[in-house]
């Protein structure tokens, strides 16, 4: 796994170079872009709450770009998520892309790789849909849904329902983690666009472990649904 | 109409000089290279009031492209301009001389002058990569090219995004015979957007996020309101092709007010420009568009405006209230103002984002009263393409099949589409009777030349049945535009391409977005296509020999802007016959307008009078709509053919080869 490690740190050098020398357009038709956006950054609003985020990052053109995601928690040192994925997405549609590349769980341990092939667009009625299968080094299998829509309350201000749902095709002892659907997630994010680019918001998260995992993290004596107040920001550049 | 004088009235009159002399106390037509600053000079409230612009006149120019620090929002910003002038210097030529213009760029980039609508040797078109090769950073660039036209034109740089900051300037040339436009003072009114943002960032915003500058999109309350009105499964249903298309019926500018400060002359609208005149006077207004990415509508309230030419060319005139300007476009009104009196050049944007202003007054004191914007357009079905109303089952069965192209429609939908009409917000009535409006050419016609095939149909009007001509009946008679299926290529399905018109309907009759209930509302004459017919006769009376369909596409949500589903830079080159009469039918199969600028030789706009083709340089296609012009290629060489909007031109663009 090695090789998956090299090629993240190319990709992240490759996106840090091209936001350091700012990307001129000219009237090219197609120029190379790049796009660091700060999906979430957020906080618990109980004390004990943990900090969680979710960036993506691409470099590219209008057909072809190399893109970066990653998300986490933390909670503190012994209890994290980390994840990072670098992906090739390629335009197949009017609304849709197909990405394709690798994942590895970094947090919690031990470390999971997976290779990646998802879909990532703009579903009819607005909904914003990143989909896809993974695939682990030991034949695990994933899957992963997210759905998110924006409504307008007034211009600027803006109601971000989203929902999420995590699948296994085996379990995993070492994390506990049960074949079936694993998780669910939703939240509900009102934000303020002060810019289009920046933007605080508040929220509610919601998420429950189901099946084979609850009864894991039950067994673990862990609880099996969590929710919570936030308060965070967007942006991109 | 009385702005209009048989020739040989004129002929006396300018022989004598009186004309002239008129002319003289707004443009002296003064010496080669002497500069004039029109008209107010003497103002006591100069310094609240916009500047004019700077004229130059004569045969031998010296132009320099500089950066300059300008300030229109109250922030300094970085202009490229022409001369040290925002706008560039108003070029006055006279028809049948030959001009030289020398271009010196003082950019760190290269640089360009292209003539804008001027008829002249490719090589003097200054379109980098096709004319020339653009002017080095610290080179100057010899033009020189006879002058074989009259009226109002501009020009402008057709290098990288120069002309969003500022390289642009009017262009007045002088007819060598009199003038059939009779006027005792005139105003060259230049139209532009200014924003303090550099122009790279614009358009790498619209990639990242295509509805960036739109603060108009539909809200809950918008959702709410309808739903009180028109009950939930109404909305649900008018809602519902939007959604399942993904588009938003909201969609009207891709950069507006949010960021752009309209100017007029270089003002703007907080330090508004002044235009004078006498009361009795016959004033002409030639009107410029020279923005990146906006078009206006502009009107005078309380004054009627006389339009006499358009894109340069004499029209027959037409007298109306308001007019649509696309980007590139001029136009050229008489107004009478009767009373001492001070009105409002009003000119807003198409989505109401913002607008520019100018004091149009008998007397330096006055100043008029700015009126409220109109409503903001909402697209409705006719702009994607898709008119379910005075549509006949030929078009439809074409439509259907077309249709299916698009992805997500299904056919339940347009079934269905007729009854949600009734309950569609923001349809205006109007818009309906496009379909009907269109069809108006088709009174007094016979069924059984209805029979003969929905496109042909305003090109039945009042055709003689016995001519021979009516035996080919592939292509519609020169004047008349096209009878053609609309076929969409296998190019256009693509990532590229996020949409395709069905049922086209022409655009010629159609005022357009939110003005075609200004008629009903406010009682206001709006300009439309149908009503330009050219002054003069047709020169090339020849019926075109063929047809060349072009699709213009786009993806809104990607940004990406292409012709026939394939961009410029993997587009072949469109080859035209020295001397060929050709027809292009332009269909746009987006829900923007795109005003198409082909350069070298005219666009003839097929208005419905074979006899008076009016003459254009760009031609706006509405949204989901065709318009047909003839061309005669008649200009050997490489020419540049684009949407003029800055920031689509770099995707849809062909190069035009006449040999």
């Amino acid at each position: 796994m090695k090789n998956f490690n090299s090629l993240g740190f190319t990709l992240v050098m490759a996106t840090a170079f091209v936001m350091s020398s700012l990307s001129y357009a000219g009237a090219e038709d197609d120029p190379l872009l790049s796009y660091v956006a700060i999906d979430q950054l957020e906080k618990g609003l109980e004390s004990d709450d943990p900090i969680s985020f979710s960036f993506q990052a691409w470099v590219g053109y209008d057909m072809d770009k190399i893109w970066l995601k990653t998300s986490g928690e933390y909670q503190n040192s012994d209890d994290q998520d980390l994840e990072v994925q670098a992906l090739y997405s390629h335009a197949v549609a009017p609304y849709w892309d197909m990405q394709m590349g690798v994942r590895r769980d970094i947090k919690p341990s031990p470390s999971r790789d997976w290779l990646v092939l998802g879909f990532q667009g703009l579903a009819p009625y607005f909904f914003d849909i990143d989909g896809a299968f993974f695939v682990g080094e030991k034949g695990q299998t994933s899957i992963r849904l997210s759905i998110e829509q924006e409504w307008l309350i007034t211009q600027k201000l803006i109601l971000t329902p989203e929902f999420e749902m995590n699948a296994y095709g085996k379990s995993d002892d070492e994390l506990s983690m049960g074949a079936g659907l694993t998780d669910i997630n939703a939240g509900l994010r009102l934000k303020y666009e002060i810019t289009r680019k920046f933007a605080p918001y508040i929220g509610i998260d919601w998420s429950k472990k189901l099946g084979a995992t609850a009864d894991l993290a039950r067994d673990n004596g862990d609880s099996i649904s969590n929710s919570q107040f936030v308060i965070g920001v967007t942006a991109w550049f | 109409m009385t702005v209009f004088k048989p020739s040989h009235e004129e002929q006396n009159k300018s022989s004598s000089g009186t004309v002239l002399s008129r002319r003289q106390f707004v443009f002296g037509a003064s010496a080669m290279l002497a500069l004039t600053t029109i008209p107010f000079s003497k103002n006591a409230l100069a310094s609240a009031i916009g500047q004019s612009l700077t004229q130059l006149s004569g045969k031998v120019f010296d132009l320099s492209i500089d950066y300059k620090t300008v300030n229109f929002t109250g922030t300094p910003a970085r202009a490229t301009v022409i001369n040290q002038l925002f706008p560039g210097p108003l070029l006055r030529w006279k028809e049948g001389e030959t001009v030289t213009l020398r271009v010196k760029n003082n950019l760190d980039h290269d640089s360009s002058l292209h003539w804008h609508g001027m008829i002249l040797p490719t090589e003097m078109d200054g379109v980098p990569g096709l004319s020339f090769a653009g002017i080095k950073p610290g080179e100057t660039f010899e033009y020189k090219f006879p002058v074989k036209q009259s009226g109002t034109y501009w020009y402008h740089s057709h290098s990288g995004f120069q002309e969003q900051t500022g390289v642009y300037g009017a262009i007045v040339i002088d007819p060598k015979e009199a003038d059939p436009v009779v006027f005792d003072r005139e105003h060259v009114i230049m139209l532009s957007d200014w924003s303090d943002e550099a122009p790279e960032t614009i358009y790498a915003n619209l990639k990242k996020q295509s509805d960036y500058y739109n603060y108009s999109e539909r809200t809950m309350s918008d959702l709410f309101s309808d739903i009180k009105k028109q009950g939930l499964v109404n909305t649900w249903r008018a809602r519902s092709m939007w959604n399942q298309e993904r588009m938003s019926d909201r969609d009207i500018s891709d950069v507006t007010g949010a960021t752009y400060t309209y100017l007029m002359n270089g003002n703007p609208p907080a330090q508004p420009w002044q235009a004078l005149f006498k009361q009795g006077e016959k004033v002409r207004l030639r009107f410029i568009n020279s923005s990146a990415m906006t078009i206006f509508d502009v009107r005078i309230p309380g004054l009627k405006m006389t339009v006499v030419a358009s894109d340069g060319q004499n029209v027959q005139p037409v007298t109306i209230d308001e007019f649509r300007i696309g980007v590139a476009e001029t136009y050229d009104v008489i107004v009478e103002p009767k009373m001492e009196d001070a009105y409002c050049i009003f000119v807003q944007s198409i989505d109401r984002s913002g607008y520019t202003v100018g004091n149009f007054t008998s007397d330096e004191m006055f100043t008029a009263k700015i009126p409220d914007m109109d409503p903001m357009p909402i697209l409705g079905h006719g702009d994607m393409g898709m008119n379910m109303e005075g549509m006949d089952h030929s078009k439809m069965a074409m439509g259907s099949d077309s249709m299916s192209g698009m992805e997500g429609m299904d056919h339940s939908k347009m079934a269905m589409g007729s009854d949600s009409m009734s309950g569609m917000e923001g349809m205006d009535h109007s818009k309906m009777a496009m379909g009907s409006g269109s069809m108006a050419g088709m009174e007094g016609m016979d069924h059984s030349k209805m029979a003969m095939g929905s496109g042909s149909m305003t090109g039945m009007e009042g055709m003689d049945l016995s001519q021979p001509s009516m035996v080919m009946p592939t292509l519609g008679l020169a004047g008349y535009g096209s009878d053609n299926e609309i076929k969409h290529l296998d190019s256009e399905n693509g990532p590229q391409v996020d949409m395709q018109s069905g049922m086209p309907q022409s655009g010629l009759n159609d005022p357009g977005i939110g003005l075609r209930d200004h008629q009903a509302n406010y009682n206001r004459k709006v300009l439309t296509y149908a009503d330009l017919k050219g002054l003069h006769p047709t020169h090339d009376k020849r019926q075109p020999t063929r047809e060349i369909q072009l699709h213009l596409t786009g993806n809104m949500n990607r940004y990406m802007w292409s012709i026939n589903g394939i961009n410029f830079a993997d587009s072949a080159p469109l080859e035209l016959a020295y001397n060929e009469r050709v027809r292009i039918t332009l269909v746009n199969d987006t829900m923007m307008i795109h005003p198409m600028h082909l350069h070298g030789v005219w666009s003839e706009l097929e208005t419905g009078d074979p006899d008076y083709i009016p003459r254009k340089h760009t031609v706006m296609v509405q949204p989901g709509s065709k318009i047909s012009y003839l061309v005669t290629a008649d200009a050997l060489g490489q020419w540049a053919y684009h949407c003029h909007l800055l920031y689509h031109m770099p995707g849809m663009f062909r190069k035009v080869v006449i040999k």
